[in-house]
């Protein structure tokens, strides 16, 4: 049987709108995934050690300050440099859907707007998230 | 009889009847429970005359960019005929951060204005008359920082300060349980809150110190109960705080004032209100022994509920703003801001705003609900919702009470996982749509045409620091360090740290350096993390 995917819910940014970040990580952790939470205020570099840490499969980073199109790259560009650039990086929150081209091309794989449904990103993690081998 | 729902509840999952008669108030009392408006307890209004006397304020929150760009946009509304500002900071601002923190990268003046020194103060106001204007700045953890700015700005204006009106929100409490900008931990972050309260009792007679919110602890996924017990027992420990100080609160009281949500279950808000200022006069007469009616008195703001607002079809926002605007309204608010539609997508634009207080003055001076006061009062139905948030409001008081108050209820974790739990169980009903929101769940479109919205230019970060690096080579480095060694001291007594902050401001100490000068007495706070 394979193992349960490990999926860091994190918040990067200063911005204190964490009620999307909870809602993701119980929906995801009542799905049957292993979920971690970092809490609120993460720098890149703390998201990066904290997923090299728990061994993640997957980050799922939460936003809504509009500082999304600075510090998704950089998380990205941090977990290449620790050897995780196999992670995959989803994201959500208040994101203009101008900025999610570049944010895809920089490595993003997903990004979820307002009034998504949790069982959407269930179902997406489910068919494209596999885990890594450690 | 065949109904279309099993169960009909409001936006807070409360049940509702299907009629309410005279049976529904067994034991109320008018005399009692609703006296006169303008009197105690206040559940029909702050004043006899209410919006016949005078309008509410109204103010939308403004903040993008830098001070410049956010001092053309208060013109522009004064221009439009708002009556009072309202200061929204950027992240880095609320967090107590200067611009150049590498904590601060993608963050300046995007969600707000970046204020990094008594500069960019100067020029935030420029050209603003303070002692003419009221003036509402939305800061918490760094409260006392910017507040003493503009207490420095008012001086080189020379303006007196007695003659300042406005609020500083310094709402530490809630920003534990809800807003989440927190920087010290709670003991300290309490004792700046009240600190400022104190000093401005006497120095700034005219301003309101704190605005007591619940507006972000709805925004966090609470029930309206929620917010309304929450919000309440805050403001209780605030009292108790100030009595403790030796404060009277026939005296101090009268100036605390307070902050709604206005959300999309319009009798159930209306409800809220009423309840508010009962509740509020109730506990100030009785457990307080005010007898100065105006320590009684809830006097609020209101904000339309953001996170009501879908991204999807953004046009039926200027709907939904419009009935919570209204039942702030019919509930007596003091003041009110009506969020714009495209706030879902990003910081509104000129014209958005400009709908969002046109929706204000057409319910003024179009739709005639100002022309009489409470006229929801003798409602069976409003007037057993008023009681019922009543009574589960003092239901929280007493739990809260039994763990010490709420600095001990936030340490335990209590608020916040009341409000994740309704959170969740609201984006439940949501994905089973036992709760329908428009353009979101269902009545959907394909396809949309995305809306224009305000960019900030990612320059405004080089730009501001850059400014401040030239306010900061022009100050006197020994008289501005003595300022902070000043100050540092203080904070290892029990003295009121405004006076030493005020110093420090003065002499152009960065927001950043003032705040680092008190975490090293204070210290820091680390979110839990709970889910």
């Amino acid at each position: 049987m394979e193992r349960k995917l490990r999926i860091l819910v994190a918040k990067p940014g200063l911005d204190g709108h964490d009620r999307g970040a909870k809602i993701i990580a119980r929906a995801l952790r009542d799905a049957g995934f292993e979920v971690i939470y970092t809490g609120l205020h993460q720098t890149p570099d703390m998201i990066v050690d904290a997923a090299l840490q728990e061994d993640v499969d997957c980050v799922s980073l939460s936003i809504l300050s509009g500082a999304h199109n600075y510090l998704f790259p950089e998380v990205i560009k941090q977990l290449k440099e620790k050897g995780m650039g196999d992670v995959t990086v989803i994201g959500g929150g208040i994101i203009p859907a101008e900025d999610i081209p570049e944010l895809k091309k920089a490595g993003v794989k997903e990004i979820f707007l307002p009034g998504t449904d949790t069982r959407d990103v269930v179902k997406w993690i489910n068919e494209n998230v596999t885990p890594r081998k450690i | 009889m065949k109904e279309r729902l099993p169960e009909f509840t409001t936006l807070s999952s409360r049940p509702i009847e299907r009629l309410y008669t005279p049976s529904s108030l067994e034991g109320f009392d008018p005399g009692r429970d609703l006296g006169e408006p303008g009197e105690f307890p206040f559940t029909r209004g702050v004043y006899p005359n209410m919006y016949r006397g005078r309008l509410w304020t109204m103010r939308q929150f403004a903040g993008f960019g830098t001070a410049a760009d956010t001092n053309e946009r208060f013109h522009y509304l004064l221009k439009q005929g708002q009556t009072g500002l309202s200061t929204a900071f950027d992240f880095p601002t609320l967090m107590g951060l200067d611009s150049e923190s590498p904590r601060a990268r993608g963050e300046v003046g995007v969600c707000g204005v970046a204020i990094d020194s008594l500069r960019d103060m100067e020029v935030l106001f420029g050209g603003i008359p303070l002692g003419q204007v009221s003036t509402s700045m939305t800061i918490n953890s760094p409260a006392t920082v910017l507040f003493a700015m503009y207490l420095e700005v008012a001086v080189k204006q020379g303006v007196g300060l007695e003659k300042l009106n406005g609020t500083v929100q310094n709402d530490c409490l809630k920003d534990f349980i809800a807003q989440k900008t927190w920087i010290y931990p709670p003991d300290p972050a309490m004792r700046l809150s009240c600190d400022l309260i104190e000093y401005a009792e006497t120095e700034v007679p005219k301003w309101h110190p704190v605005s007591i919110s619940g507006y972000h602890i709805r925004e966090a996924g609470s029930t309206a109960a929620q917010e309304l017990a929450f919000t309440l027992r805050d403001g209780i420990e605030y009292v108790e705080q100030c009595v403790k100080r030796g404060m009277k609160v026939d005296s101090f009281a009268p100036k605390l004032s307070f902050f709604f949500n206005a959300h999309s279950d319009f009798f159930e808000e209306i409800a809220k209100y009423r309840a508010a200022r009962r509740i509020w006069a109730r506990t100030m007469k009785e457990r307080f022994g005010a007898t100065n009616p105006e320590a009684m008195r809830v006097k609020f703001h209101t904000q339309t509920a953001g996170c009501s607002l879908t991204a999807q079809q953004p046009m039926n926002n200027v709907v939904r703003t419009t009935l919570q605007a209204l039942s702030g309204v019919l509930g007596g608010t003091q003041s009110l801001h009506t969020n714009s539609l495209d706030e879902t997508l990003a910081l509104p634009t000129e014209e958005s705003v400009r709908i969002a207080l046109r929706t204000q003055q057409i319910i003024a001076h179009e739709s005639g609900v100002a022309n009489t006061v409470d006229p929801f009062a003798g409602s069976y139905f409003v007037e057993k919702l008023t009681n019922d948030l009543e009574e589960e409001s003092l239901e929280y008081f007493r739990k809260i009470d039994a763990m010490g108050g709420m600095l001990r209820a936030i340490e335990t974790g209590y608020p916040q996982r009341e409000i994740i739990d309704a959170s969740f169980k609201y984006q439940r009903q949501v994905e089973t749509k036992e709760k329908i929101i428009v353009g979101m769940n269902d009545f959907t479109v394909e396809n949309e045409k995305p809306l224009e919205t305000l960019r900030v230019s990612p320059e405004v970060e080089a730009r501001q620091v850059k400014t401040t690096r030239e306010a900061k080579a022009k100050r006197n480095e020994k008289a501005m360090k003595a300022a902070l060694a000043d100050l540092n001291a203080a904070t290892k007594t029990a003295k009121n740290l405004i006076p030493f902050i005020r110093n420090a401001v003065r002499e152009y100490a960065t927001l950043g350096e003032i705040v680092d000068t008190m975490k090293e007495e204070f210290g820091v706070y680390k979110d839990p993390g709970h889910y």
